[in-house]
C-alpha cells in the first residue's frame, strides 16, 4: 500500500489528537482542507496560532482573554461586589448571553470530582479566597474593586457541582458574605412526566407565586 | 430483513462519568446481572435532556439500553432511588465516592456478582440515612464493613481467624499481620519474620465481627475511635496493596470527613 504524503498523515495525527475526532473524521478533514481553497487552510492555520500566541487566563477571574486583567474585570460598568463562581469559562459566554447579570466572575476550572482525583486544591478556590481578602483590604489600584457582598455559585447542577458549591459555601458563609446558588428545577420546553425526582422535589421547594 | 437492534432492560447504580463529544457521556455503572457496564447517553449534558437527573451519579435507575457498536446507548432511564439525602453532605458525597471507586476497581465486565450488587445499594441507603454530621462514627463503621465484605465478596478476603502458616485458632493475643499475605499469624509462626506489624487483640476483635456479622447486628456497635483509627488504616494500606495503587477518592473523603 502506497504510504501516505507526510504532511497529510501529520495532519490526519493532529486531527486525531482533538477531542470527539476519530481517526476517520480527522482523514476526512484532512482531505477536505487539501481539496478546499488555500485560503480556507490558512485562515484555519492563522486562527490557530492567534489562539496560542493572543489568548491568556486573567490573573483575576481565570477567565481566557486576550488581556490580563481581563474587560470584564477591568470594566466599570459591573458591579465588582457580585462574584459569580462557574467551573469553566464558556459557563462564562452562557451566563452572558443572557444580559441579566452584571457582576463579575471567578473560573474554578472544574469541579470537585473525588472519583476522577479532582479535589478542592486542583480548583482555584484558594485563588478565590485571595480575591475576596484583596477586595476587603482595598489593595488592589490597576481595576475597579469593591467589597464582595455577594458570592452567586453558579456550578453545574449536577453532584459534582452540588459539591463544589458546597464545598466553597462552607468556606466563605463563615466571613459574612452573601452566598446563592442559581435556581433549580425544571428546564424551559421540558415534560413534567419525565422529570426525575430530585429536579421535580427542588422545583417543588422553590415554588413562586404568580 | 431488517436489522434488530437488541435491547435490554437493567437495574444499575452510575458509579463514574465522562464527557464525550459534545454532549454524551460515557457512564460506569454496576448492575445485577451485568457486572459492571459502560454506557453512552446521548445528550445528557444539555438542558433539555429527559435523562439528565435519571443518570446522577449513585443514582439507582431502570435503563433500557440497545446495542450499539463501541458502547450500548441508554435510551431510557428511570430512577428507583436518587438517595437525595445522601447528595446534602459533602462527607456522605465522600463516602459515596469512595464506595463508588472501590466497586469500580474491585470489578470487571460482564462479571455477575448478586451479593455484591446488594451490597453497594445497602451502602448506598446507610448513607442517605446517615448524612447528618453527628452520624460520622456510623459512617466509618459502614465504610469499614463495607471494605472487609467487599474483599470476602471480590475473592480477596483477610483471613482474621487462623494462622495462615500452621492452620491453629489465632488466639485473642497479639497476633501479626501480613499485607501482603493477606491474613495474620500466630506469635509462634510469626518468630523471626521481620515483614510482619503486631496487630492488637482488641483491633482484631472488631475486624472479625464486622467481617462476620450483617450491617443489622453492627450498625450500632461502639467502637473506640483509637480502634476505628487503626482498622481503617490497616484496611486502607491493605486496599492499596491488592489493588498496588492510590485510591483517587480518598484524599477528598479525609478532607471533608475533618
Amino acid at each position: 500500500m502506497q504510504p501516505l504524503a507526510e504532511p497529510v498523515s501529520q495532519l490526519i495525527d493532529a486531527f486525531s489528537q482533538l477531542p470527539g475526532i476519530g481517526p476517520k473524521t480527522a482523514s476526512r478533514l484532512a482531505y477536505y482542507l487539501l481539496r478546499a481553497d488555500d485560503a480556507v487552510a490558512l485562515n484555519l492555520a492563522h486562527a490557530l496560532e492567534a489562539l496560542k500566541a493572543n489568548t491568556l487566563f486573567c490573573s483575576v477571574c481565570h477567565n481566557i482573554a486576550d488581556r490580563d486583567p481581563c474587560p470584564i474585570c477591568t470594566s466599570d460598568q459591573r458591579d465588582h461586589g457580585t462574584l459569580c463562581v462557574v467551573e469553566e469559562p464558556l459557563d462564562v459566554q452562557a451566563i452572558e448571553r443572557t444580559r441579566e447579570y452584571q457582576g463579575v466572575y471567578h473560573v474554578l476550572h472544574g469541579s470537585i470530582s473525588p472519583v476522577d482525583g479532582v479535589g478542592p486544591d486542583d480548583l482555584k478556590i484558594a485563588e478565590l479566597l485571595q480575591r475576596i481578602r484583596e477586595a476587603e483590604s482595598d489593595s488592589v489600584a490597576d481595576r475597579p474593586t469593591a467589597p464582595v457582598k455577594e458570592i452567586l455559585l453558579a456550578t453545574n447542577p449536577n453532584l459534582e457541582g452540588e459539591a463544589t458549591a458546597m464545598y466553597i459555601a462552607r468556606l466563605i458563609k463563615p466571613l459574612g458574605i452573601r452566598v446563592t446558588r442559581l435556581a433549580r428545577g425544571l428546564p424551559v420546553g421540558g415534560d413534567l412526566e419525565y422529570a426525575d425526582e430530585v429536579t421535580l422535589g427542588r422545583a417543588l421547594a422553590g415554588r413562586s407565586e404568580m | 430483513m431488517a436489522n434488530r437492534i437488541r435491547s435490554t432492560g437493567t437495574r444499575a447504580v452510575i458509579l463514574r462519568r465522562r464527557d464525550y463529544g459534545d454532549a454524551d457521556r460515557i457512564v460506569t455503572t454496576y448492575t445485577p446481572s451485568l457486572g459492571k457496564q459502560e454506557f453512552i447517553a446521548k445528550g445528557i449534558r444539555k438542558t433539555s435532556s429527559r435523562k439528565a437527573g435519571h443518570l446522577e451519579l449513585f443514582t439507582h435507575s431502570a435503563l433500557q439500553v440497545a446495542d450499539a457498536r463501541t458502547w450500548p446507548i441508554i435510551t431510557e432511564a428511570a430512577t428507583i432511588e436518587s438517595f437525595r439525602t445522601l447528595r446534602t453532605n459533602l462527607a456522605t458525597i465522600g463516602a459515596a465516592n469512595y464506595i463508588a471507586e472501590l466497586i469500580d476497581r474491585f470489578t470487571e465486565a460482564n462479571d455477575e456478582n448478586q451479593p455484591l450488587w446488594e451490597l453497594l445499594l445497602l451502602a448506598l441507603r446507610e448513607l442517605d440515612q446517615a448524612a447528618d454530621d453527628d452520624a460520622a462514627p456510623r459512617r466509618a463503621l459502614l465504610l469499614r464493613w463495607f471494605e472487609l465484605h467487599l474483599l470476602g465478596l471480590t475473592g480477596f478476603q483477610p483471613q482474621l481467624f487462623h494462622c495462615l502458616s500452621c492452620g491453629e485458632a489465632l488466639e485473642p493475643v497479639q497476633n501479626f499481620l501480613s499485607l501482603s499475605d493477606g491474613g495474620l499469624y500466630c506469635p509462634a509462626c510469626a518468630t523471626g519474620n521481620r515483614d510482619l506489624e503486631a496487630l492488637d487483640p482488641d483491633v482484631l476483635k472488631v475486624l472479625r465481627y464486622l467481617q462476620r456479622e450483617p450491617w443489622p447486628a453492627v450498625y450500632q456497635l461502639s467502637v473506640r475511635p483509637a480502634i476505628m483509627l487503626r482498622m481503617e488504616n490497616v484496611l486502607h494500606r491493605y486496599l492499596l496493596t491488592i489493588l498496588e495503587y492510590r485510591l483517587r477518592s480518598t484524599d477528598f473523603l479525609h478532607h471533608v470527613q475533618g
